[in-house]
């Protein structure tokens, strides 16, 4: 398969577990995933990117639409991403200002309680 | 004539497919591996762009890429047949053009402008080409492959 979603809830915070490419064809499901977690009252997400093999502007666009859902209901949407080549997109976009960007779940949830 | 060519019926799912040949060709020309990421990503954005304009102006017609070793580079031309009005340039600097494009599919609501793209494929190759004609527009990107780097 060449996307594979899968969410957990930890300490009150939807995780996304993403595996796989992320692109015009596989971005739609995982925009889907993001808009169903919204409308489930889901508003601290965490993405994790760490499985990510690809990601092109389309994925972006589907990232940039979940933060704009969780912020219209003060929520947050944070990343989980070490890898170089995932985050190279981000750096040429400028799109690594807008994102929390961080190196573990743990780290990323841990963050947001720490801003609570 | 091109050492490869790549033509795909404009489908989302063909994409993969396009981006995948276009790196082991780009590998086997002698492009550096640390730049074969670059090549994926901005061959994958250029195809995605002409599948979108040929989904809504001219889905039967297919997407063309093609993949030369040309002058110590290696050279990549993804061209659609999408008409692009005249007074609409499809370069990086349009991106407020408002032919609607959508940057996640059809599905309406972009997040992303029009000609963004475009601007990452200009992040990606240090010589990028996009040239718009009334019956369509050709994005020529090329990186040095073996000769210029041995």
């Amino acid at each position: 398969m060449d996307l594979k979603l899968g969410h957990y809830n930890k300490d009150g915070i939807e995780v996304v577990d993403v595996e796989g490419e992320i692109d015009v064809y596989t971005a739609p499901r995982l925009r889907e995933l993001l808009i169903d977690l919204v409308n489930k009252n889901n508003y601290q997400l965490v993405v994790n990117m760490e499985k990510v093999e690809f990601l092109d502007s389309t994925g972006l666009g589907v990232l940039v639409g979940g933060l704009k859902r969780v912020r219209a209901h003060d929520g947050s949407l944070d990343l989980v991403c070490t890898q170089e080549r995932i985050l190279k997109i981000f750096r040429i976009t400028g799109l690594t200002k807008v994102f929390g960007i961080h190196d573990t779940v743990d780290q990323a949830i841990a963050a947001k309680k720490s801003e609570k | 004539m091109a050492t490869v060519e790549v033509t795909f019926t404009p489908l989302p799912a063909h994409v993969r497919t396009a981006r995948l040949v276009a790196t082991a060709v780009a590998r086997r020309s002698g492009v550096d591996e640390s730049l074969l990421d670059e090549v994926r990503l901005a061959v994958g954005e250029a195809c995605s762009r002409a599948v979108e304009a040929h989904r809504r102006h001219c889905p039967a017609e297919p997407v063309r890429v093609e993949m030369t070793d040309q002058d110590e580079r290696f050279v990549v031309t993804v061209s659609d047949h999408a008409p692009t009005p005249a007074g609409q340039p499809a370069a990086p600097a349009a991106a407020a053009e408002s032919t609607g494009r959508d940057g996640i599919g059809h599905d309406g609501g972009s997040v992303i402008p029009a000609g963004f793209g475009l601007a990452v494929i200009s992040g990606l190759a240090d010589d990028v080409r996009v040239v718009s004609t009334s019956s369509g527009v050709s994005v020529r990107m090329s990186w040095p492959s073996a000769a210029a780097t041995s």
